[in-house]
């Protein structure tokens, strides 16, 4: 599948206290953010390990549900082997572990063309779609 | 069976694809191992007491002769340890008292997988390609994600069959595979299918359970059931929907695992499972369950309904196959035939009775080729016997078999006029024990021979269970049991859902085993879904026979005329059988 998520170096993520990000704890409800998501252009999500899979929920209530439309960012304990699936979800960057050596991570997005069930970003199944 | 689109059978070589390719960056050091185990588990590898174990996904417990053939050729040429492993594997458990350990087997599990416990990870990823050729894989056999759904053995063939399970089996097959957003849930997250009245799927046990049923207005759909599960805490699914439109299915599901995903536990193995959430939060989850459905339905527009389109061509998968054409008896000629046969040899007859079962057409049966008898463990198979299970299948099954709940394996298309020969060549094969549901018939888990987990050994109690029991009068006559029997509180081996439940444990380093009572896994048997009650401390090895041929005969002191050994234990209550149990302890004489 075609690659949109974009891959920012650890030193490129940086937290100035820009207002306009926000950053979501991994066992926060987005759905009870007070604040209205309109101004924000980023939400950091936060993968504490890769296991622990919590922030593609959030990560597809965002999108579906509040139609949050900025940059939505996986940190953590990012690896090059669920890439794939943090796009699906609605991901548009990530900011990979350091230390993860990047070059295999095209070729993740190269392999599968398509997916069975619907996601964030495709949310038709492919039985719906032919 | 299904039938594979192309588009199937590249995923399934893709995926193969992606497992070498992430073997590679482990091999090479570009993988660190904690970051390489979560992706080889949902591929079905795991690391075991000694070598790596392959678990290959079997959906919804279908297998073609074909497949069949690929998974003896697999135990034939991989399921083979170094020799540095076996030594060390023989040695190790030589010093318990197993000095044997089959290589180039294969073993069905209850959750109608098949698996293997030698080969080398480094063989790992050629598996998995030969898997591929036959349309098979290992995908989500393992791991915190959604598992390979089961069903009933006889789907599509039951006689008290409502609705065929296998289409939604299926459908909901492909939507669990590589569910972006499911891949890392707090605990693994079963799910088993029924279309029948009788439920041989033990669905009140599963993460969730679906049973397929009819509406007042004739309507289908499914009965949900959710955090049902063993291990530490057993418990029993509660009911979420009595009622769901078939089409629904997916949407609900989808509610189920997302308000999983975002509240299980994951902060202690032990309280992860959906059932640790649905038990402590109560209304409050199925609130919450509704809630979140009723957003993907009203506000997402419901994306995975599953259309009549769609259930129509995976159902078209599912038409019973053409039969060898023969000549037509009626059924009665066929009836007389076989009532011959069983006078002039009761051993068949006793078969006919056992292993054979009704079938919705009723010039075919179902019947059941045992792969519990002596010499062998409870489900294991060797290369040479999955070969002649696919020979069986293709002369009297149309090419297809089931890997039951049982650890077993299932002819579904069987011509009742073709009983007798089918009967002779499974006794030639070794697998014509007439022991269907008997005590013998008992499930078990590898236990502390081969796994990681286990604090103690299965086979060998299974092995003097089966020894002790040989004669099959005394087999009939002791009637319908369920003998379960886990090397683990993790319950593989399903030791609380057991008439008679048997669950290895571990005091000071040493092999001891728990017996329970009156568990039932919600057949019409043994009734509503129970864990079983522990009757005492637990017993040595040596007095496991014993503690049962004591309940065993408890039962025949107490029964009613055809009464079976469940219904005596509920009628007379738990206390005579304890008694006997806990009389059967070796005596310590100690010193006056």
């Amino acid at each position: 599948m075609n690659r949109t998520l974009q891959l920012v170096a650890a030193e490129d993520h940086v937290d100035n206290g820009d207002p306009n990000v926000l950053q979501l704890a991994n066992d926060a409800d987005p759905l009870a953010i007070e604040v209205c998501l309109d101004g924000v252009e980023r939400i950091d999500l936060d993968f504490p390990k890769f296991t622990d899979g919590r922030a593609y929920s959030q990560a597809f209530l965002l999108r579906r549900r509040l139609g949050f439309k900025g940059d939505l960012r996986a940190t953590g304990d990012v690896l090059i082997d669920q890439l794939v699936q943090m796009q699906r979800m609605g991901f548009s960057s990530a900011v990979l572990k350091e230390g993860v050596d990047a070059s295999a991570a095209q070729r993740q997005f190269d392999r599968f063309a398509a997916f069975y069930q619907g996601d964030a970003v495709q949310t038709a199944p492919m039985f719906t779609r032919a | 069976m299904y039938q594979y689109t192309d588009f199937d059978r590249q995923f399934v070589h893709l995926r193969a694809a992606q497992f070498r390719d992430q073997l590679e960056r482990w091999q090479s050091g570009k993988l660190p191992e904690d970051e390489f185990r979560p992706l080889r588990l949902q591929n079905g590898w795991y690391v075991q007491r000694y070598a790596p174990m392959l678990r290959v996904a079997v959906p919804y417990g279908e297998l073609s002769s074909r497949q069949l053939r690929v998974l003896a050729k697999i135990a034939r040429d991989y399921d083979e340890p170094e020799a540095e492993v076996y030594k060390n594997a023989l040695a190790t458990q030589g010093k318990l008292g197993t000095h044997k350990l089959p290589t180039h087997y294969a073993h069905f599990t209850t959750r109608q997988n098949v698996q293997y416990n030698w080969i080398p990870l480094a063989k790992s990823a050629d598996v998995m390609d030969l898997l591929a050729s036959v349309d098979m894989h290992g995908i989500q056999t393992s791991g915190n994600c959604i598992r390979n759904i089961t069903s009933d053995e006889r789907a599509g063939v039951a006689a008290d069959e409502i609705a065929d399970p296998r289409p939604f089996a299926e459908i909901m097959r492909q939507w669990s595979t590589l569910h972006p957003e499911f891949a890392f849930l707090p605990r693994k997250f079963k799910i088993a299918i029924t279309g029948a009245r009788e439920d041989r799927a033990a669905t009140g046990w599963h993460d969730v359970g679906l049973h397929l049923l009819k509406n007042e207005q004739g309507e289908l759909g499914f009965r949900v059931q959710v955090g049902g599960g063993m291990g530490r805490t057993p418990i029993i699914g509660t009911v979420l929907r009595e009622f769901l439109p078939w089409n629904q299915i997916m949407n609900y599901l989808e509610a189920v695992i997302r308000v999983y995903n975002r509240y299980g536990r994951r902060d202690n193995i032990y309280k992860a499972r959906i059932k640790i959430l649905v038990k402590a939060e109560g209304q409050r989850y199925i609130d919450d369950v509704e809630a979140e459905y009723k957003q993907v339905i009203e506000h997402d527009g419901a994306p995975h309904t599953i259309t009549q389109a769609e259930l129509d061509r995976v159902s078209a998968s599912f038409v019973p196959p053409q039969l060898a054409t023969r000549v037509i008896r009626s059924a009665e000629d066929t009836d007389a035939d076989l009532r011959t046969e069983a006078a002039d040899d009761p051993m068949f007859a006793r078969w006919l009775q056992r292993n054979v079962a009704a079938h919705k057409n009723p010039a075919l049966r179902a019947v059941t080729l045992s792969f519990k008898r002596r010499l062998q463990a409870p489900g294991d198979a060797s290369a040479d016997q999955l070969d002649t299970a696919a020979r069986l299948a293709d002369r009297f099954s149309a090419g297809e078999v089931r890997v039951t709940h049982d650890q077993n394996l299932l002819l579904p298309w069987v011509h009742a006029e073709d009983l007798h020969a089918l009967w002779l060549a499974a006794r030639e094969a070794g697998f014509a024990s007439a022991n269907v549901h008997l005590l013998t018939d008992m499930i078990a888990c590898p236990g502390g021979d081969f796994c990681a987990l286990a604090n103690a050994r299965s086979i060998p109690i299974a092995e003097a269970i089966t020894e002790r029991y040989q004669d099959l009068d005394e087999l009939d006559d002791l009637g319908e049991i369920d003998l379960h029997i886990s090397g683990c509180i993790n319950s593989c081996g399903h030791h609380h859902s057991g008439h008679i439940g048997i669950l290895g444990v571990d005091k000071d380093g040493k092999e001891w085993y728990q017996v329970t009572l009156g568990g039932s896994d919600g057949s019409a048997l043994s009734g509503s879904p129970q864990a079983g009650k522990a009757v005492g401390p637990s017993f040595s090895a040596a007095e496991v026979p014993d503690v049962i041929e004591a309940v065993l005969t408890a039962y025949r002191d107490h029964r009613t005329a055809g009464e079976t050994f469940i219904d005596a234990l509920r009628r007379v209550g738990h206390e005579p059988f304890k008694a006997a149990a806990n009389g059967a302890r070796f005596k310590v004489e100690v010193a006056a």
